[in-house]
């Protein structure tokens, strides 16, 4: 890889003998993927995956001790994935105590974070592009972020540019600001090696269509066809949080970092076809292919039978028209069964200022009158805790999904089992 | 005995019985319970991977396509390395993904637990390979099955 003189410096100990590994450890990974050169992070802000502070991460608050000793901090304020604890979202006292030794590490981390350069102390979300938090990217921006969600986002929604970085490489590309320039940050690493031909009778559930995608191309660059049609050519507030649903599933089910979305997203607008490449695979998702790749998803649950105990709506944190939209859907259905609290205890998540300005408006208060709660916890960390992880808890994400115990169902099914009790097979 | 010549992505020389994943590796899932309660064999906690799930993978050499999973794969991979609770090796049959290079490298440079990683052996090196073969890892990428 050939460096500027500043990289080089950087790397020949200029800056001290932190900085040099945290460079040497950016060539090193630069160079494992053909990288022949560095480029400056334009973007204002970072944004880093790991947001917990568990007891194993020992060897991590050593690294991040480290930088900070030898003042090697990030360049750039960056936002961090939600939290792992909340005390209102529901959980016994054995699950409390496994928390509290689980997560015993978090405030001496989210300490470092702040002393690394964490833009606010509420800067917790996965979403961290919504308006609300203030971290989002232009197009054309080269950004050092993790949280597979938020990168695929951020490529395909918004145009940035960013690799599917790993936890502490995100953090050392904001502290040198330069990355590495292959895969994703390149016009080549963006051309599309699959076509995706959407087909189906009705507008595809986001969560299973990117599920489908995710499976299929794994971690290649998908361009979709034939979904304008269910969600429009503009990138309106009910697109993008389509495209954040279906996007999270593509990264979690498979590998995805950026796809392209025929007539809709930035660069499939500007550049159409001449996107794909000539070898591209077509894949055609019909309504058959989308209730095959439910039915395949295993039951891990030791009673298939048992009563939902929790249900989370929200990974990745929903947006303000998402909560609004939420709301209305639960109340209603409320109201059509006779009842007013849910039938099973709901946990609605959304990014701490998205919070912040729903408790100012009226729906609010309605939400909060149907018995659901109301934070900005990561539901996968909850998760995590191996207490939870035994309980039966359903969700309409297909990300916590495939990282946890919790089963799927599609937004409609969760609405009925939340607001009628009793589980769907 | 067969013999496999990869890239070295970090290099390094280790004999190692082999444990082998034919699907993608989920490294937060697979290392989570190990590394949050103490266990120094490192069982996978995975349960969506029945090829490993329950075994011990620290000190083996793990044969794998590629890893998945979240993007705090790499942190995981170097804290496992830090706690000597890792691999003995990482041999991947295709081009080694992002957040597995991460890890291989944190650890190489960071600390004092590297773990040899070669990628690109080719998918008949997965075919070939079984779980419990003595393998043998040379600096140059050079993987022999025995």
């Amino acid at each position: 890889m050939k460096l500027n003189d500043e990289q080089q410096r950087m790397l020949d100990g200029s800056e001290g003998e932190t900085m040099a590994k945290v460079m040497k450890t950016l060539v090193m990974y630069g160079e494992t993927f053909g990288a022949e050169r560095m480029v400056k992070v334009t973007n204002l802000h970072g944004h880093l995956v790991t947001s917990f502070g568990l007891s194993m991460m020992g060897a991590v608050q050593d690294l991040m001790d480290e930088l900070i000793r030898n003042h090697a901090l990030s360049r750039q304020s960056f936002s961090v994935d939600p939290r792992p604890m909340d005390p209102n979202v529901p959980a016994n006292l054995l699950q409390k105590a496994v928390f509290q030794y689980m997560y015993s590490k978090q405030k001496p981390y989210e300490k470092q974070l702040e002393q690394l350069g964490l833009m606010r102390r509420d800067a917790f979300t996965c979403a961290c592009y919504f308006d609300e938090v203030g971290n989002k990217p232009q197009e054309g921006d080269i950004l050092s972020w993790a949280e597979s969600s938020a990168v695929v986002y951020a490529n395909s929604v918004l145009g940035a540019r960013c690799n599917r970085n790993s936890g502490i490489i995100e953090l050392f590309g904001s502290i040198a600001g330069y990355v590495p320039e292959f895969g994703l940050l390149t016009d080549e690493g963006r051309k599309a090696s699959w076509i995706i031909e959407v087909k189906t009778s009705k507008k595809p559930e986001a969560q299973l269509l990117g599920s489908a995608i995710g499976q299929k191309v794994m971690e290649d660059v998908p361009y979709i066809k034939g979904l304008d049609q269910w969600i429009g050519t503009e990138l309106n507030a009910g697109a993008c949080d389509y495209l954040k649903d279906m996007g999270a599933a593509t990264a979690s089910n498979g590998a995805v970092g950026l796809y392209h979305v025929d007539h809709l997203t930035p660069e499939a607008v500007r550049l159409g076809e001449s996107l794909i490449n000539e070898d591209a695979k077509t894949f055609v998702i019909d309504d058959a292919v989308l209730e095959e790749t439910k039915a395949n998803y295993p039951m891990i649950w030791a009673d298939p039978n048992a009563s939902p105990k929790l249900a989370f709506i929200g990974c990745p944190h929903l947006s303000f028209t998402q909560l609004n939209d939420w709301t209305t859907r639960i109340t209603e259905a409320l109201k059509a069964e006779g009842r007013t609290k849910v039938a099973v205890p709901t946990v609605v998540t959304t990014a701490p200022a998205v919070a912040e300005k729903f408790r100012e408006t009226e729906a609010y208060q309605k939400l909060k009158d149907t018995g659901a709660v109301l934070s900005s916890i990561c539901a996968l960390m909850y998760m995590n805790n191996p207490l939870c992880g035994k309980m039966p808890v359903i969700t309409c994400s297909n990300k916590l999904r495939t990282y946890t115990t919790a089963r799927y169902y599609t937004e409609a099914e969760l609405l009925e089992i939340i607001t009628k009790g009793g589980i769907r097979s | 005995m067969k013999t496999f010549k990869g890239r070295p992505v970090v290099p390094g020389s280790v004999t190692a019985p082999a444990l082998v994943t034919r699907q993608g590796f989920n490294t937060l899932a697979s290392f989570q319970k190990a590394l949050m309660f103490g266990d120094k064999t490192a069982k996978c906690s995975d349960q969506n991977n029945p090829d490993l799930f329950g075994k011990p993978m620290a000190g083996k050499a793990l044969c794998l396509p590629q890893t998945i999973g979240s993007t705090t794969g790499g942190m995981v991979l170097y804290s496992a390395c830090a706690m000597e609770r890792q691999p003995a090796a990482l041999l991947f049959s295709g081009p080694i993904d992002s957040l597995a290079a991460a890890g291989a490298i944190l650890a190489g440079v960071w600390s004092e637990h590297p773990m040899p990683t070669i990628d690109s052996l080719g998918e008949e090196f997965l075919q070939a390979v079984q779980e419990g073969d003595t393998i043998t890892v040379k600096e140059d990428g050079t993987v022999t099955i025995a």
